[in-house]
């Protein structure tokens, strides 16, 4: 964590200006690497210096990124990262931070930080690296593994319902929820740059692979041979198609989706990020392997005042209406005697 | 209409026998919707304004609306006012007003025998007799003949006084707090007219027929009083002689929220308040959300944890993170204030304790707080402690913790209770002007800059406000190599950074003048208080001086580091004695700190201790004879 000069404001930045010289200490092929290179590489595009950032972490195998990042970086404790990052923000309101968290420190330990810095549209952009485990604790289940699935703390398999993050954020208010994949480079850094773009919470479920406890997770749907057949990519005011010759879509019923052949008169439903009250987002979030394709891309996308701009709204209201701070007359109080 | 003459005596003398009083107690205790909060801070600010001395205690219930007539709803107001310098509200009550049944039992313990009793009969019917297990009436049927008692039909005079202005129903019988401060005041011989001055001030232009309503009504109390020739004597206490200056009446809560106004205002950075509303704490938190033109951002987290989470992300941000709360919620900030002792970023923390564990009593006061403020976080994790010993130092030392803080790079815990935040007292105003401004800006230049290089005065890294181009550092609660923060596990580093944090808090007893002995300078007894019962632990040790006994007492503001004269205080004397309220925290520390025997005289009952108990426990110690 030795210091980094920061270039100059003017000067064009390569992703490597945004890496602080530490030797990168995950797992050889561990899924955060891309998403580091991927977050790197897009933060590099918006001339910004690595000073204007601040990365803000929890704890667990992600919870490091913030150490690898030229930027400021405050890798904190578990499942407060959200709580730091909205004193950071508060205190610095010009800065953009970033929030980096895993699955156990995001949904488990720091559910209710989740929850409360989405509604209240805390201007974070928020990581969620889930790989469906606890990593550096050595491979325990996370709220988000799958029920059955057996490992250390649950050899007889996980009795626990998982998590769905994307609902519980959509839940919370979230004004923008995304999800990508570690091993889609192009995917990741769109999303990425539309997080980046948005003011509020943005929230990006990334889905991680974690190569020691819990591999290939995810294989049977984002596999890359796969994939075609298995994803769904969203894009806004596009019909939801998929299948490897676009042969198949979704189409509303009820209040759900069913899949069916992509035929002229199958009425495909066209994807709408903005659509206000967020039951369609939801219903997005909902479809699971096998029985639907997984969806990637942004959920939803709306704007909302974000909570640093309420907070000195309010300061530059008192200072418009109190006038300077006049500390010796809040001493002096309402009501006063002189004794001499 | 009464005047006030220049040594403090009211003008109209032509009354009956008048009695000059050194200080009075009065109580007053009614139903929790009574208005009795109300009833004794107008007592209060008419007592400070004609110059007395004052101290008050609050003591009400943790429900909001307990059922009515019940014990569990009884509100009370103590004042204690004189004509020269007091530090407790009073041992024992010389007048207690109970508005019915409930508060009379609840409160007539604390009455001094031949003591006034001030009843309103209708609070006394056959329901709210039977809410407290009165089997009979206490106001008629003889078991309060050792006190003065005056009754009347308190209820129904006030909604005849009040009807001409307009008033009837439960409007008009809600002034009945207001008919009884008209009788006190008659009986304690209190100018009316800043009182009306007051509600006129508050309710004139919103609501004139309530400002017209409860002038009346204190009119007519004090007029039923004087008509009725309601007290056979009634008393005067003079004015007190203050040190010359500015006075404000002002609670502990209050003067620790300006305190945190004036670190915003005087440091040259915002503060960052992130709190979570709790029993006896939530006051700081209100005021300060009022105070944002100074630069304070008020931020009331999801919980505890979010409170101080948020607060070191401020600090890491580059302004003052400061959290407040009370012994449960301290407890469960415990790991964030660990983070910022490690990444050593300033921080306070305020703690208004309460009595305890667990829930406790909420709205009950108690000192228990101190080993957990001292020691409860994992590992070695040294941080500065601060106690205010009255309601107006609370806003000296919250201004000293944030002042430390800032200086120090590190937390520091303020050590409140609800005994002071609640308590008030005349205050003299201090000069905002003669604060001590702390901008800290060392360490800042680019060139060969180490976020975790020390200042070689204060052990402190330097303090960078995020978003300095040049200075962009990351930091951590792992451990850091010495100087460039990067994370260490070497074994060697780590013994030299705790030894680092640790020194670096030693350091603050620069900040620590000479610990001023009351009393013998050497001798057979020594009291050590700290925090809350300053007032009472003095006054009492004052009491024993005076009959000549060899005692000294000393009060500790800081806790950690205690000042470095105090080990060779201690030695002067035969005898060390800790009044607490907790089971002898601080002895046990003074103990294990300088290894010598300590006697502790521990009192938990949730409120604060009686002078005359203390004088009785001080004689304990002594030699006999001596």
């Amino acid at each position: 964590m030795t210091p980094t000069t920061t270039p100059a404001p003017a000067k064009a930045f390569t992703p490597q200006d945004f890496h602080s010289g530490l030797i990168v200490r995950w797992c050889p092929g561990c899924g955060d690497y891309a998403i580091l290179a991927a977050v790197q590489k897009v933060l590099s595009e918006r001339g910004k210096a690595p000073h204007e950032y601040a990365f803000v972490s929890g704890i667990g195998c992600s919870s490091r990124f913030p150490l690898y990042m030229s930027t400021y970086g405050f890798h904190s404790i578990h499942g407060r990262a959200l709580a730091v990052a909205t004193g950071v923000k508060a205190a610095a309101p010009s800065q953009e931070v970033w929030v980096i968290t895993g699955d156990g420190d995001c949904l488990s330990i720091g559910g209710n930080h989740f929850i409360h810095a989405l509604r209240r549209n805390q201007d974070l952009k928020i990581i969620l690296f889930n790989n469906e485990i606890y990593g550096l604790t050595k491979g325990q289940y996370s709220p988000t593994s799958r029920k059955g699935l057996v490992n250390k703390s649950a050899p007889y398999g996980v009795i626990d319902e998982p998590a769905n993050p994307l609902r519980l954020a959509l839940a919370a208010g979230a004004t923008f929820v995304a999800r990508t994949a570690d091993n889609d480079m192009a995917h990741m850094t769109e999303v990425f740059r539309r997080a980046a773009a948005h003011k509020g919470s943005a929230f990006i479920e990334v889905l991680q692979n974690c190569v020691i406890f819990n591999d290939k997770v995810f294989e049977e749907y984002y596999g890359v041979k796969t994939r075609k057949d298995t994803l769904i990519y969203l894009h806004d005011g596009q019909p939801l198609l998929y299948g490897k010759t676009v042969e198949r879509g979704l189409r509303l019923d009820g209040f759900s989706f069913s899949s069916v052949e992509a035929s002229g008169e199958a009425k495909i439903h066209v994807h709408d990020e903005h659509e206000s009250t967020g039951a369609l987002a939801n219903a997005l979030a909902g479809l699971t392997h096998p029985d639907y394709p997984v969806p990637l891309g942004v959920f939803r996308q709306v704007e909302r005042p974000a909570y640093h701009e309420l907070m000195y709204e309010q300061v530059d209201a008192a200072r418009k209406a109190y006038g300077e701070p006049d500390l010796a007359k809040l001493l002096k109080g309402p009501k006063t005697w002189t004794v001499s | 209409m009464s005047t006030v003459t220049e040594d403090g005596i009211l003008g109209n003398t032509e009354r009956h026998e008048i009695k000059e009083l050194d200080s009075v107690t009065i109580l007053f205790a009614g139903d929790s919707g009574d208005g009795m909060q109300i009833t004794g801070s107008q007592f209060t600010d008419a007592s400070v304004v004609f110059g007395n001395d004052i101290s008050t205690f609050p003591d009400f219930p943790a429900e909001i609306r307990a059922p009515s007539g019940t014990l569990a709803g009884v509100s009370a107001y103590q004042l204690h006012f004189s004509n020269h310098d007091i530090r407790t509200p009073g041992d024992r009550v010389d007048t207690l007003v109970a508005m019915n049944a409930a508060a009379l039992k609840k409160y007539l313990p604390e009455l001094e025998k031949g003591g006034i009793l001030i009843a309103d009969k209708s609070g006394f019917g056959p329901n709210e007799l039977k809410k407290v297990d009165y089997a009979s009436n206490p106001l008629e049927d003889g078991s309060l003949s050792e006190y003065r008692v005056v009754q009347a039909d308190i209820t129904a005079q006030t909604i005849a006084a009040v009807k001409p202005a307009g008033l009837t129903g439960r409007n008009a019988e809600r002034c009945k707090n207001f008919y009884t401060l008209g009788i006190a005041y008659y009986l304690y011989d209190r100018p009316l007219e800043p009182t009306f001055d007051e509600i006129r001030k508050r309710f004139a232009k919103k609501e004139p027929v309530i400002a017209e309503a409860n002038i009346a009504a204190i009119q007519a109390g004090y007029n039923f009083a004087h008509t009725i020739e309601l007290f056979k004597v009634t008393y005067r206490v003079r004015r007190a002689v203050f040190e010359p200056g500015t006075y404000r009446n002002i609670s502990g809560n209050l003067a620790t929220a300006m305190g945190v106004a004036a670190a915003a205002s005087r440091s040259g950075r915002k503060v960052f308040f992130g709190s979570y509303p709790i029993t006896p704490a939530s006051d700081i938190l209100h005021e300060l959300s009022r105070l944002k033109h100074f630069g304070v951002l008020t931020f009331q987290a999801e919980d505890e944890i979010a409170a101080v989470a948020s607060a070191v992300g401020a600090s890491f941000g580059g302004i003052l993170g400061v959290t407040c709360s009370s012994g449960p919620g301290i407890a469960l900030k415990s790991e964030a204030i660990n983070l910022a002792v490690m990444t050593e970023l300033p921080l306070v923390v305020i703690d208004v304790q309460r009595s305890g564990p667990s829930t406790g009593m909420p709205t009950k006061t108690e000192q228990a707080d101190l080993l957990m403020a001292l020691f409860g976080r994992n590992s070695d994790s040294p941080i500065p402690v601060i106690a205010p010993a009255t309601p107006g130092e609370c806003f000296e030392c919250i201004y000293e913790a944030a002042r430390v803080a800032v200086k120090y790079m590190t937390p520091v815990m303020f050590l409140s209770d609800g005994y002071l935040g609640n308590g008030a007292e005349p205050w003299k105003i201090p000069d905002a002007a003669a604060l001590k401004a702390f901008n800290p800006s060392w360490g800042l230049d680019p060139a060969g800059f180490k976020p975790y290089a020390r200042n070689p005065d204060t052990g402190a890294r330097p303090w960078v406000p995020v978003g300095t181009p040049g200075l962009n550092y990351r930091t951590t609660g792992i451990e850091k190599a010495e100087n460039s923060g990067g994370i260490s596990y070497d074994p060697e580093n780590h013994q030299r950074m705790t030894k680092a944090r640790f020194d670096k808090v030693a350091k603050i007893a620069q900040e620590i003048p000479a610990t001023p002995v009351f009393g013998a300078q050497e001798g057979d007894l020594l009291v050590v208080s700290w925090g809350g019962t300053y007032g009472a632990t003095l006054t009492a040790a004052e009491t024993v001086f005076a009959q000549g006994k060899k005692i000294g007492h000393v009060h500790l503001r800081w806790l950690n580091p205690l000042p470095p004269d105090l080990g060779s205080i201690l030695k002067r004397y035969k005898k060390i004695l800790v009044p607490e309220i907790n089971v002898g925290q601080l002895a046990y520390h003074l103990r294990g700190t300088y290894g010598i025997p300590v006697e502790s005289y521990a009192r938990i009952r949730g409120k604060a201790f009686t002078v005359g108990e203390l004088v009785t426990a001080y004689h304990a110690q002594l030699p006999q004879g001596a």
